[in-house]
This record gives structure tokens, sequence and C-alpha cells, in this order.
């Protein structure tokens, strides 16, 4: 309660993750490829409709990756990017009869406006502020849909149904393959998009700025802008995320984008490896199945069961999935030189 | 010679043909779901999250299904009940319901709880025409043969109830002036929506709206507020815990206006004893179940039989909360549905019978309240009596009221 | 006017609730320089312990003070067996872990006492204060045992060793440690601190909210929002960012026309944003410099 200032050396919220350690080698993508593709030819409608979602929350995920790993700002509000994309997609769809495809551009452009809007009053805010400002965006989120005034579009607390397109020209397959394979074609486009982003000189500045703001700001980098690009980025591909979702699941309420997706995305994000970005997939995987598993063990618990395995996780692999694919790195280059 | 023996061969073709037509009658016919052996039944719960304090409603269903089993089954078929956890969460209701469909394979979806998750699942049932079957939630949509043939609710809707106590305050408070405290979720708005449209013409007596959302650790400053717009009446569209508060802070600040509490927060042992009896006084609602606190009931025979069920087969239910005594009442409508069926377990059937209820009466109904549906009306449970608050215990009044909406 | 002055009067009341909490938050900020999600829901366990030793016959001041003592016990033991593992670990790990706790606690609390609301008694008495209507005894009460907490907290830090100790090993850990002072045990003690102030915010909370699982959920926004308002450096802060959040929320639902009532949380949200924008460390809190 002085007057006294507090003088604090900076620690990085987020740790550094090498550049290159930042992907996969070329023959594990290589082989996780193969597997998308073809497991779907194999397996039940539902278990297309769960890889769906894992794609889906994989690329949130991802989005969060390049906002906190990439460019070290911490995240809670993520729910809220993915509503707007989700209603954004689902009113276009129903009220406007856009053709579902032409709605995630859309979607995605306006959350990249909109993340970018709300990166501004952020750029004076950091860690422990930053997480409560967005923590405030996500709990704000379903409110706003609520509210009265938008209910015409949103369809208010009831919320809006969607209809789920059909595989286009005629093509042999169900509903769900086809949006499966509608979902990889964009996860892996956005993927692309992300690794190039940030090897180039703007990924070098989110970097950067994640590792020593100060001293980024005195090389010369427009933190101001790189910090809001990060955000406008992170929320443009989350609300394509949400688009996707909203056409998989059919349905859009306020109940759905609520902060515990938000905590959702963000465990996801630590589960999978901070800053690594195929380490998304894991961390999908990790918040879609294993509460699915917690219940399994324990209805009654299941929170518990759930509390407990993340535990598990965080204290075996502190550094997420990325630790396991270094010990895997590192087992496999011992093999060849055996 | 030739004639008898043509005879004698009709007549035994004619027994034949008796005989076969005879057995193809008491054929079983079967949907995916069904077997000799088992009935599977599926349905998804808030087993976590927001909603958690109704979770109990699967674990009774549960033990109950457990006793029908113990004590022969269905028809001699065992009931497989598959309960999965959504956290009132759409999406996850979406994925579980799928996983019961295609995965598991059950005959009916039962009783899935919550209007958002049963909103976001609806389409996909009806398009894969399985039984959504005494949904459980009081939303007023799910009457609508219509257009969806397989979903049917089984409380009675919260705009029938919301009517009820329109008609009630023009009759005994014409010249009432009206606060309203709800909920600001669907729940809430379509209280709000029946108590207008009860009201009709007489709707300008509502002086007062205020919501609140789950969220708010305490409804306290709303209740401030209506106090200050002088309203003589008071009606609380609230959940259990907000209902609670709102009873103690109006005795708090002195404030006695008419009182009325939803149906879903009548719970003597959920909500009256925990906010004092005393300051309960004269509150007014409405109810179709008997509650499980209330003593009147102890040697009624159909509650007898609920109290030695919780106490065989769930003895960690607690009788005070309504939630059981609401998840046996439904089970036994499914199980009433299940056994109407006979050997006709196909998908179609369990929806015509559930259509043909008459005058069905659960163990846990009030007296005179009868479970009727027909293909037209899917709300089988449609009417609710009045009660008062007195003492420490809730007194019914008046006739069996039908808030039935003529749609 | 005299709406003005009930809405600003019922704002002080719900203000108590945050404000409590609003102290445990910054007794941990301190402890760990980071906010523990975890520690409404261990508040609320701890209230439902004392909870139950009243249902066993024990006195409230007896079950109060087995509460304190188990509560600050139990604080230090999670820290040491699931924090202490971690403390190398990345921060986002850290969190990560906070919110496993939450889960684990808040599953376990509905197990053992299901989700039915119970009442909560209270030691000050539910009449009118001073013939108020808008403020009971008990909220009085609240609001005066508040200030005592926060009393003892700034002669706490301020005044004694271990204080002063627990502050050095927060900001600056390895200066610390080169004057002896054994940082790890520090943060045990400022979770087994925070984890008893936690228990008194549970236990001066529930008799206005009724006892249940889910009831410190809306609680621990309001008490992060109000520390952080207030300056997470300094337990005055907290409690008076408790206060305004408590009676901006309250103006923000009468006089905002229209949205004011349904979005008084985000409202309330957003000025503290504003405000932190201006003042990045919060009303009273020390500005922070920031060396390369």
């Amino acid at each position: 309660m002085s007057a006294v200032e507090e003088v604090v050396t900076e620690h990085p919220a987020v740790e550094a993750v090498p550049k290159r350690a930042m992907t996969l080698g070329y023959g594990t993508s290589l082989v996780v490829l193969a597997l998308l593709v073809i497991t779907p030819m194999f397996v039940k409608n539902f278990i297309i409709f769960q890889m769906t979602m894992l794609l889906i929350y994989g690329t949130a995920v991802l989005a969060l990756n390049i906002l906190t790993g990439g460019s070290g700002q911490f995240s809670l509000g993520q729910s809220a990017f993915y509503a707007i994309g989700a209603y954004t997609s689902a009113i276009l769809m129903e009220q406007y009869n856009v053709n579902y495809a032409l709605t995630l551009p859309i979607a995605g452009i306006l959350c990249f406006a909109a993340g970018f809007l709300f990166g501004q009053p952020a750029l004076r805010l950091s860690g422990v502020y930053l997480a409560l400002a967005t923590f405030a965006l996500a709990t704000a989120m379903p409110q706003l849909l609520k509210l009265g005034f938008f209910e015409k579009w949103t369809g208010g607390v009831q919320g809006l149904v969607v209809t789920k397109p059909d595989a286009p020209f005629g093509l042999p397959m169900s509903q769900d393959m086809w949006l499966y394979y509608f979902t990889l074609v964009i996860t892996i486009a956005i993927y692309i998009f992300s690794v190039n982003l940030l090897r180039s000189r703007s990924g070098r500045a989110f970097m950067a700025i994640r590792d020593n703001e100060i001293a980024a700001s005195a090389m010369g980098i427009d933190v101001a802008l790189y910090k809001t690009l990060a955000f406008g980025v992170s929320a443009g591909i989350t609300g394509v995320a949400g688009g996707l979702g909203a056409i998989a699941v059919q349905f859009v309420a306020p109940d759905s984008y609520t902060i515990t997706l938000a905590i959702s995305l963000f465990l996801g994000m630590v589960v999978g490896g901070v800053g690594w970005l195929p380490g998304s997939i894991v961390g999908a995987a990790f918040i879609i199945f294993v509460p699915n598993i917690a219940e399994g063990v324990s209805k009654g618990l299941s929170g518990a069961v759930f509390g407990v395995l993340l535990f598990l996780v965080i204290f075996l692999v502190p550094h997420g999935a990325r630790q396991v694919a270094l010990v895997g790195q590192q087992l496999a280059s011992k093999f060849r030189k055996n | 010679m030739r004639s008898s023996q043509h005879l004698c061969i009709a007549a035994l073709a004619a027994a034949l043909m008796a005989f076969t037509s005879g057995s193809a009658l008491a054929q079983k016919r079967y949907d995916t779901g069904a077997s000799d052996t088992e009935i599977k039944v599926g349905n998804i719960m808030p087993y976590s999250g927001p909603a958690s304090a109704y979770g109990v409603i699967g674990k009774t269903q549960e033990a109950y299904f457990n006793k029908i089993n113990a004590e022969g089954g269905i028809n001699g078929r065992k009931i497989k009940f598959i309960s999965y956890d959504d956290g009132y969460s759409p999406p996850k209701a979406v994925e579980q319901v799928r996983k019961l469909v295609e995965s598991d394979e059950v005959l009916v979806v039962f009783n899935p709880l919550g209007t958002p998750s049963n909103t976001a699942i609806q389409k996909y049932l009806n398009g894969k025409k399985v039984p959504q079957l005494f949904v459980a939630t009081g939303a007023t949509k799910w009457n609508d043969p219509k257009n969806f043939p397989w979903t049917m609710g089984w409380q009675p809707s919260y705009q029938s109830e919301a009517h009820i106590y329109a008609k009630y305050l023009i009759k005994e408070k014409p010249d009432g002036k009206i606060a309203i405290l709800y909920q600001n979720d669907d729940f809430g708005k379509d209280y709000l929506k029946g108590l207008k449209d009860g009201l009709g013409p007489k709707d300008s007596m509502i002086i007062a709206e205020e919501s609140y959302e789950t969220s708010e650790p305490s409804i306290d400053n709303h209740i401030v507020k209506l106090k200050a717009s002088s309203a003589d009446v008071f009606i609380s569209i609230t959940t259990p815990k907000f209902a609670a508060q709102a009873i103690k802070k109006l005795a708090e600040i002195d404030w006695h206006p008419v009182h009325i509490v939803s149906n879903v927060s009548a719970s003597v042992g959920g909500v009256i004893k925990p906010a004092g009896f005393e300051n309960a006084q004269g509150i007014l609602s409405a109810a179709y179940a008997k509650d499980g606190a209330d003593p009147q009931w102890d040697n009624d025979p159909g509650m007898k039989r609920f109290f030695e069920f919780l106490a065989k087969y769930y003895p960690d239910g607690n009788r005070l909360d309504g939630s059981t005594v609401y998840g046996y009442g439904v089970a036994q409508t499914l199980v009433k549905v299940l056994q109407m069926c006979g050997d006709d377990l196909t998908r179609a059937n369990v929806m015509k019978q559930a259509a043909s209820l008459k005058d069905f009466e659960p163990d846990t109904l009030l007296p005179g309240i009868k479970i009727n549906t027909s293909p037209t009306d899917f709300a089988p449970i449609e009417q609710l009596q009045m009660m008062r608050f007195k003492g420490e215990k809730w007194d019914l009044f008046g006739d069996i009221m039908s808030g039935d909406l003529s749609n | 006017m005299e709406l003005f002055t009930n809405q600003i009067l019922a704002g002080i009341s719900t203000g108590a609730i945050y404000a409590c909490m609003a102290l445990a938050v910054v007794m941990i900020y301190q402890a760990i320089d980071h906010l523990n999600f975890a520690q409404g829901e261990m508040a609320m366990f701890s209230t439902f312990v004392s909870w139950q030793l009243m249902q066993w016959g024990v006195p409230y001041w007896g079950a109060f003070l087995i509460t304190l003592a188990f509560s600050f016990a139990g604080g230090i033991a999670i820290e040491r067996l699931l924090f202490k593992p971690l403390a190398k670990a990345p921060i986002l790990t850290n969190v990560a872990g906070f919110i496993a706790l939450f889960s684990i606690i808040n599953s376990c609390a509905g197990l053992i006492w299901d989700f039915t609301i119970k009442q909560y008694p209270t030691p000050f008495g539910s009449s009118p204060f001073l013939g108020s209507q808008l403020i009971s005894t008990h909220q009085a009460g609240m609001i005066g045992v508040t200030v005592l907490l926060l009393i003892g907290l700034y002669f706490f830090f301020q005044y004694t060793r271990v204080g002063l100790a627990m502050r050095a090993a927060a900001s600056l850990p390895e200066s610390a440690r080169l004057v002896g002072i054994n940082t790890s045990w520090m943060i045990a003690l400022g979770w087994g601190m925070a984890a008893a102030i936690g228990s008194i915010a549970g236990m001066l909370i529930a008799p206005v909210v009724f006892l249940e699982p889910n009831m410190m959920g809306g609680v621990l926004i309001y008490g992060f929002a109000a520390a952080v308002l207030g300056g997470l450096t300094s337990p005055f802060g907290a409690v008076i960012g408790g206060f305004l959040v408590g009676i901006f929320e309250n103006l923000a639902g009468t006089y905002i026309p229209g949205v004011g009532n349904e979005l008084k949380l985000p409202i309330a949200l957003a000025l503290i944003i504003t405000v932190l924008v201006v003042k990045p460390a919060g009303l009273f809190g020390r500005p922070i410099v920031k060396r390369v």
C-alpha cells in the first residue's frame, strides 16, 4: 500500500518454443494425413461426426495456439469468437439462405474484425489482466446473444436450428462424410496457412513480442500492430471453426458457447503443448474424449475423474504432447543411429 | 368320395391357415434396440455442469428400472437403461444422442432433460424416426404432433401453469398490480409469455418485470427494485436456489404481496424449508404431483410404494427432493407404455401406444390428475391444482384446473 | 432519489460478498503471482465442512474455528502435494492445474452433499440493521468482518516479518532466497492463508445465497473483477473494489435503459477493463515498472 513502485523482471508468461520445433516432420505429417483421409470410409457415421468435431475443435485450439503460443497473449475468451462465427453461419444459412460454404469466409472475416477491434483495448493489458478481460468477453457473449434486441435474428434463448448440407453433385456419401471431408480440407488449409504465418516475418514478430515485448519494441517492431493482428487472425480462424461447428451440430444456442467452452479450448492448448501447432489435435482429442472416459468411470464423480486425469497428464508431461513428440523424436533418432 | 376328400383338404387347409394367421398376429416385431430379452432405453441428463442438481432424476430412473427388472421385466424383457451426461450443453447433447442411436442402438430416447438440449436433438431424432419420449422440460413446444410426430412431452407446460395463475389472479385479484421476477432463459421466458397470454387484455396488470441470470450469486437487489414498484402481487419464475432467496429477502424487507412461485420451486424440502417456514406462509403455487416432504401423503398407497422403492433400490435418494418423485413418475409412465406395446416393439408402435394413454394414474400424481394422450394431443399431463402454503406444508385448494392451451 | 440510495445500499450489501472473496484472491496473488480458479470451490468445500460439523452438533463458533484450521491445513496440503511438483512447469500448465482442482472439488462436493440447497446459519441474525430494510444485521456483520480481515492483512503484510518475507518471495524470489527466505514454504503459507480467508468468505456468503456446490461460481468472477479493479497488490483496494463493483452493477441495471438489466455482468466487467486501460495496476495497486 505504499507509494513505492514495484519493479519486476518480466518473466515471459509463455515460454519460448523454438521455431523449427513448432511443426511435425514430413514423414509423421503424411502418416497423420493418410489416417485422417482413410478412416472415415471404414467407420460408422457417428464416429465420422466425432472426427469432424475433433477437426473443428482442433482448429479452434490451433487459433489459440497462434495467439498464446505465438504472440504470448493469454486468452480465455475464444468461445466468444467461436460463437460469433457459429451464429454468423447459422443466421446467414437460415434467415438469408446463403450457401453454407460461403458463410465460412464471411464468418472468418467478421471474427477477424472483431478480434482486431478487441485487440486494441487489450494492448495495454497483459498476463492476469488480459486473462480477465478475455474472460469478461467470454461471459458477456451468451448474454449478448440472449438480448431481446437481437432476438429476431438469433432466436433468443431458443436458438436456431441449422440444416445440414447434402453432398454436392449427388456424390454417394452421407451428409456426415461429406461434411467431414469438407472440414478436413479447410482444416488442412488453415494449418498450412498458420505454419507459414509463424515462419514468416509476422510470425517472427509475434514470437519476439512473446519472448520480450520491450526488447521487441526497442528493435523497431510495431508491437501494437502485431499484437492486434495476432488477435484478429486467431479470432478469424476460431470464427471459421465456429461456423463449421454450427453446421455439424445443426444447432446454435447461447448455452452452447459459455465460458466452459473457452476453458476447454485453453485446456486443449495446454495438453497439446503450448505453441506446438500439431498438438492442437491432440488437445482437441483430450477435451472431447476424456470427459466421456471420465463419465464411463463414474457418473457421479465424472468431474473429479476428469480433474485427476488432467493432473496426471500435466504431472507426467507438463509441456503437453509436444514433450511426448520430442521424446519420440529422440528415440527415433537413437534407433536410426543404431 | 372326392367331394368329402376335397372337404377334408379344405378343412385342413382352413385349419392350417387359421393356425398360421393366428401366429402371424402374435408374431413379435422389433426395431433396433428391442429383442426377446431386452429393451434398450436411452437417456441424456446433466450429471455435471450448471444443472447438475437434476442428475438425480436419471439416477432415480435407473433405480426404478432395476426394480422393474428385479420383478420380472416388461413382458419378460429386461430394460437396459443407458444414460449419458450432456453437461447441459447442446453440442454435447447432440453427440451423446447420436451415440445412443447410432452406437448403442437404443429403441427410444427417454426423458432427455433441458430445453436447449432437446431443441438440438429434436430434428435429428424425428429425421431418424426415433421416439423422443416424455422430454424433461415444460417448454410448450413439445406438443406438436403434426410437425414432430416422434416428440412428446410429459409434465404440464410452463405456459399452461402460467395460464392457471393468470386465471386465478383475474378472478381473485382483478385490480392487482403484478411484479415479475424471471430467469433469463427458455424456462423464464416461456412462463412469462404464458402469463401475458393468460392475462390477455388484462396484462396491463403487470407493472414491473425483472430478469436475472443464473450466474448472479444473489437476486436480492432485484427484489428491492420490484418492491419499489409498489406492486401487490409478486410472481417468482425462479429455480429453487433463487426462489428460496426471494422468499427470504421478501421477509427481510417486510414486503408481503400475494406471492406466487412456480411449480419447479415448490418443493418443501428443497426450497421452502431452507428459506424458512415462517417466511413462506401464504405463498401460492400449483402442483400436479405429490410432495415427498408432505406428511399428508404418508399413508397414500402410491406414495408408500414410492417410499418403499427408495428404501430398497435408491437409499441415497432424498424423498424431499422433487426430482426423485419426478423421475419415478415419468419412469412409471414409460413402463406402462412399453407394457402396452406387448410384443410389437417397433418405434412406431411405441409412439402409437404413448399417444393412446387413457386416464393413466402413476403413483405420484395428485388424486384426480390423470394422463391422457391422443394422436392430436401430445401433452400427457395438462392439469394442475393450486395450493397455498400453511404451517409446514402445502394445502391444496380449489378444483383441478386444466391449463389446456387450445392451439 | 430514493431508488438511487436504495440501489446504492443494495449494491453495498452485495458488494460485501464480492469484497470478501476479493480478499482471498489478493492473498493468493500475493503468494503466487497468479489467480487461482479453484479458490471459490475451496471456499465452498470449507463451508460445507463447517455445515457438516454443525449438523453433527458442533456449535457455530466451534465449527467456524475448526473449519478455519482445516482450511489452512488443507490449503497447504494442496499446494505441497499438487502444485509444488508443478513449480518448474510453465505458468499455463499451473493454470490447467487450477482448473483440474476446480473440477475435482466441485464434483466431490456434489457427490458428498448433493445439489439441493441448504440453509446456513449466521451468527449475526437476520433482522433489519438499524431499522433499514435494505441491510440486514447479517450483511452489516459481513461488512464488519471483511473490514477486520482487511486491517489484519494490512498489518500482516506491512509490519510482520512473515508478511514481508511473503511479499519478497512473491516479487523477487531469487533475491529473497539470497537473504535466507524459504520461498517454497512462503508459497505454501500463502495458499494456507488464502484458503482460510476463502473459508471465512464462504461462511459469510452462504447465509445469503444458500449453500450448494455451485454457490461460488458467480461469486468468484466478481471476486476476481473486484480484486483486479482495486489492484491485485492491495487488500484495501480489493475491498473497495468489491463495493464499487456491487454498486456499479446495480446502478447499471437500474438506469441503463433496455439492456442494462440483462447485461449487468458484462457492463461491470467492461468498466473494470476501462479502468485497467487507464490505470493498469488497478485503482490502488502499485504501479508496475517492467525491466527488460
